[in-house]
């Protein structure tokens, strides 16, 4: 018999969206601002301008979505919790990682049944959250350079002397793809955990329930 | 302007005026000079008097250096801006050592540096030229017998202030690149805490050598520096946030190749590889030779050459972004990128077929797994 589990609190799917949305706009933009593939034959025009004003925009909305997801990775529900991105700490834990990585590796044909994450999604958002981190630290030191002295400069222009400014592009650069890679891996194995667990995985970023078979949590 | 033409009005003694034309300069050009310099510091009008003033009255006394360098910076210095500046500066120093322009030579010239040095210890500003090889033990480059490492080391301990002209003298520049085979260090690299200012540039723009000569002599001290000790005043923009071709980045029209009708029509050079996003200095605003031009004005985009790291950090010049390190030097970011979310893309793809293909035929094996 399935039950109906509330799993994604408000602010879990919330920060996805933004963070989603923020992705797409960001490489969009940035792959503009990188190679502008777009020339346009009059002066009038703000092509250059606007992508760069909406890259800048939605950094600070992403920036805010990545924080706020980490602050309630301190406050939230056990599914939101800090704890679950580290399996590999408990014994019940990396026993989720085997099976979930025999169920990849098409030696199992389920996954191990669990209610929030599966152990290695977890872990990859671990190395996820690190190139977040990366991007906002690395774009806005880049940004900051538009106001020597400014607070972006001062807060992080160190960088700058360290890394070089080319250093910190090419980074910047590297990772968007990077996180391009991972969005395509995440839909893939989102469909994936949809069609396997047959719980509403992909629902359940929009709605936050999940239809768990007790049965079928080890 | 009229409201304020009182307050405004700036004058410079008549006795001033007269003893610089008694030297040959005439009162056009010493009032220009000192206008162009006050406004090179950013500093206002009212300065002008105090600047003509500053030059009457010291005569500092500078040794000039040069280490692993090409004398490009001074060349640029000696055919300054207006051509009456460097006099200017030359009459108002006292120039004690200088490898390019003075007339002693050997252990004369050798004897009269250290003997400067010594009478002024504490009092003299040194300007150094190129960078200084370690390597070697110091053999790479030495003057007179000593080596680079132990002359730079003495002069900028005894030294009021020491101005490192060009990119070498500032951050090493190009002896220092890849793969640095002298051990090359910039000056603030070799004597860490000293009382520098760095001028980078290759070579270094005449207007802010003498705006910095002239704020030591008007003020007495250094002017207000960056983390990277450069003059706030000439490197405090970005080159991209004041270009004349900013206009068309933002309106999103690039010269494509070198000769296309964007070029021709001076549009921006950013894909052909400019660099002056990266670039802090004030190029645009005081151009190079008179005034008359600068790389970007002349169609050509900017290769850095003012930032620490370059060469190696600028280049490719031609392209945005540096290679992507363990990559071939044709691959740029972008392909390598592509190529990467193109095989993720196959391989998940190949993944979902596989299970897609289990569902069909293998259904029962799925069962008996989960019992």
């Amino acid at each position: 018999m399935h039950e109906l589990r509330y799993v994604w609190e408000w602010p879990v799917r919330l920060t996805h969206w933004f963070n989603a949305i923020s992705i797409v706009v960001l490489s969009v933009t940035g792959y503009y601002i990188g190679d502008p593939f777009v020339s346009v034959p009059a002066t009038s025009q703000y092509v250059m301008g606007w992508m760069r004003f909406i890259h800048f925009l939605f950094a600070y909305i992403f920036m805010l979505s990545v924080l706020s997801r980490l602050i309630w990775a301190f406050l939230g529900n056990e599914f939101a919790s800090w704890r679950v991105f580290f399996p590999w700490a408990t014994s019940k834990g990396r026993q989720y990682i085997v099976g979930t990585f025999l169920f990849y590796t098409f030696v199992k044909a389920k996954p191990p049944g669990v209610v929030g994450h599966n152990a290695l999604a977890a872990m990859a958002y671990v190395g996820v959250i690190g190139l977040y981190v990366v991007q906002i630290v690395t774009g806005f030191a880049l940004y900051g350079q538009y106001a020597p002295g400014g607070g972006w400069d001062s807060s992080l222009g160190w960088l700058l002397p360290i890394f070089g400014n080319q250093g910190l592009r090419l980074t910047h650069h590297v990772v968007m793809w990077l996180l391009i890679g991972f969005s395509i891996h995440h839909v893939y194995s989102a469909w994936l955990m949809e069609v396997k667990e047959k719980n509403g995985t992909l629902a359940s970023i929009f709605g936050g329930y999940k239809f768990i078979d007790p049965k079928e949590l080890q | 302007m009229n409201v304020d033409q009182k307050s405004t009005q700036v004058s410079i003694p008549e006795e001033i005026l007269q003893k610089w034309e008694a030297k040959g300069v005439s009162r056009r050009d010493f009032i220009k000079f000192c206008t162009a310099t006050t406004a090179a510091l950013a500093l206002p009008l009212s300065f002008v008097p105090k600047v003509a003033q500053a030059l009457e009255d010291k005569r500092p006394p500078v040794i000039w250096v040069e280490y692993q360098s090409c004398s490009g910076d001074s060349e640029a210095f000696l055919r300054a801006n207006q051509p009456t500046a460097g006099d200017i500066i030359l009459e108002t120093i006292s120039l004690e050592y200088s490898d390019v322009v003075m007339a002693a030579s050997g252990h004369l010239a050798e004897e009269a540096k250290h003997n400067a040095m010594k009478k002024y210890a504490g009092k003299y500003v040194l300007i150094v030229e190129g960078s200084i090889p370690r390597g070697a033990g110091g053999g790479y480059c030495t003057i007179g017998g000593k080596s680079a490492v132990d002359d730079c080391k003495e002069l900028v301990k005894n030294a009021a202030a020491t101005i490192c002209v060009g990119t070498c003298a500032a951050f090493g520049g190009l002896p220092a690149a890849a793969p640095n085979p002298t051990d090359a260090v910039s000056v603030m690299d070799l004597v860490p805490g000293a009382p520098i200012v760095n001028l980078p540039g290759c070579p270094v723009n005449a207007t802010n050598l003498t705006a910095t000569i002239v704020h030591f002599l008007t003020f007495g001290k250094l002017p207000a520096v960056d983390r990277l000790g450069r003059p706030k005043f000439a490197y405090g923009k970005r080159i991209h946030d004041n270009c004349e071709r900013r206009s068309h980045f933002d309106a999103g029209q690039y010269a494509e190749a070198f000769g296309d009708a964007g070029h021709s029509q001076g549009w921006c050079l950013y894909k052909l590889g400019c660099k002056g996003p990266e670039t802090f200095h004030n190029c645009p605003t005081c151009r190079y030779n008179e005034g008359v031009s600068w790389p970007v004005m002349a169609g050509h985009g900017c290769i850095g050459c003012s930032e620490p790291g370059f060469w190696d950090t600028m280049s490719p010049f031609y392209r945005r972004l540096p290679n992507v390190p363990g990559f071939g030097v044709e691959d740029t970011a972008d392909q390598i990128g592509l190529g990467l979310a193109a095989a993720t893309a196959v391989a998940f793809g190949a993944h979902g077929v596989v299970n897609i293909g289990r569902s069909y035929f293998g259904k029962n094996d799925s069962d008996a797994d989960q019992e």
